[in-house]
């Protein structure tokens, strides 16, 4: 490693170990003054979504430039640090995921970076099996719901630390179902100034994984671009952007579907959901921007500390060891 | 264009993104705008409320069906026949987010009919009736 290299690292890391719990506090500080000032019975209702909105707003500054959908940071936080039942929490975090995804599709769409024929057969696979999922979700009893949620964050934290990407993967030979779909394509590469042809293969597998992203996506209202992007990307062979911007149309199908359950039910308050989408929205706004100004692994890391901690902390809660 | 260039650009850009992407931009705009036009009428009391706004601390903490039970609160499409309140109200600009995906699909099924794609013909149907069906509240618990 060159010396500059070395200084830029340190920095970074100097950079990280600052701006986790400055993170951290932020999230968490609204929630917690809410909180206190509710126990001294001084809370106006308003309170609540104003604070909601604050932690949404930091929720979606820092998920789009990580790379992960504002559902997978909103459910666990919001459900561990704000007095709402898990349920309500859910059906927001499905809304929080839907509107982002759906806001982000008409561009993906327009400049090739979501491809629909790939989209459409594993968007039917998540939609139908999302709809299990909420199902589920809303019939189990709370504390099950929470540690089961806990495990899957650490899961996806370490699926995060772990996981390879493939910028251009290789497919020798697309598989017969997604030839006979027809499922091809071609995108533009800014970089390199190239048309980026691209096929994919086992297409089979990446129905039945979409169909169990699907369910987990409705049973703990997170979104599920942390698998998706995975399962398009090393599973089938997508190139990493194209992979992004399908998973955006899956996601917007897929959580559709348990989202129309939840409402159904009458699992979303507005007063929940409405502070969350609008934060959140206003957040990824400013989040895009960032990208420009901090690297992207050091939000990504930053990420995945808020995930473990939140990880934790649900786990916990659900087990009745910190409540 | 030539023949070439006309296949590369469809290969870039099948013809039904464009339709798919119109629709789904005005249908979440349109979303967007009702969901904050009344959920800004619900905040500042312009409509009244089905459960008072002091009361909802009390109650967010309760599960879905014990929220439902201490309230009354109707299920299912009731809220639609209830728009006077503000708190129905707001589930306008959800209900659209959540439907733009069928608008979306509907739109582009006559793209796929002109090419004879019945293969995704079926898919596109498919995915309206998953969609419709989990809207229709033909699962619902309640």
């Amino acid at each position: 490693m060159e010396p500059q290299d070395l200084a830029g690292s340190r920095r970074n890391l100097r950079f990280l170990f600052w701006l986790l719990p400055a993170a951290l506090l932020l999230l968490a500080i609204p929630a917690e003054a809410a909180e206190a000032a509710a126990k001294t019975g001084a809370t106006a209702w308003w309170v609540w979504p104003l604070a909601l909105f604050v932690v949404c707003f930091f929720l979606g500054m820092i998920a789009v430039p990580a790379g992960v959908g504002g559902g997978v940071l909103f459910v666990p936080i919001v459900g561990s640090f704000f007095p709402f039942h898990l349920d309500f929490v859910r059906g927001a975090g499905l809304l929080v995921a839907m509107a982002s995804a759906l806001a982000a599709g008409p561009s993906l769409l327009k400049n090739g970076m979501a491809n629909l024929r790939l989209a459409m057969p594993l968007a039917l696979a998540a939609s139908i099996s999302s709809i299990g999922g909420a199902k589920m979700g809303l019939a189990l009893p709370a504390n099950v719901v929470q540690i089961a949620l806990g495990v899957t964050i650490l899961g996806i934290a370490a699926l995060m630390i772990s996981a390879k990407k493939s910028e251009f993967p290789h497919v020798a030979r697309p598989d017969p179902l997604s030839q006979a779909l027809g499922i091809h394509g071609m995108f533009h590469d800014a970089i390199s100034g190239k048309n980026i042809p691209w096929q994919v293969h086992r297409t089979p597998a990446g129905l039945v994984l979409f169909l169990i992203i699907g369910f987990l996506g409705g049973l703990f209202g997170v979104g599920a671009g942390w698998a998706n992007v995975p399962g398009l990307n090393l599973l089938m062979g997508v190139p990493l952007k194209v992979a992004a911007g399908t998973s955006s149309m899956i996601l917007a199908m897929a959580s559709s579907s348990a989202t129309w359950y939840y409402l159904d039910n009458g699992a979303i308050l507005p007063i929940i959901a409405v502070p969350s989408v609008i934060g959140m929205m206003i957040g990824a706004r400013i989040g895009a921007h960032l990208l420009t100004v901090l690297k992207a692994s050091i939000i990504r890391n930053m990420v995945i500390g808020i995930l473990l901690f939140a990880g934790i902390r649900t786990l916990l809660k659900g087990l009745g060891i910190w409540i | 264009m030539d023949l070439g260039e006309n296949m590369e650009s469809e290969r870039q850009n099948p013809p039904e993104q464009q339709p798919y992407a119109s629709v789904l931009h005005w249908s979440t705009l349109a979303g967007f705008i009702a969901l904050i036009i009344t959920f800004v009428a619900y905040m500042l009391g312009w409509l009244p409320s089905y459960v008072p706004l002091e009361q909802l601390p009390h109650l967010w903490s309760l599960s879905t069906a014990e929220y439902l039970k201490a309230t009354g609160t109707p299920i299912g499409w009731s809220w639609l026949f209830a728009m006077g309140k503000g708190d129905f109200a707001s589930l306008l600009g959800i209900a659209i987010l959540a439907g733009s995906s069928i608008a979306c699909i509907a739109a582009i099924i006559p793209i796929y009919a002109k090419s004879r794609n019945t293969t995704y013909i079926v898919i596109c149907l498919l995915e309206i009736a998953v969609l419709l069906v989990s809207a229709s509240g033909i699962f619902s618990t309640h």
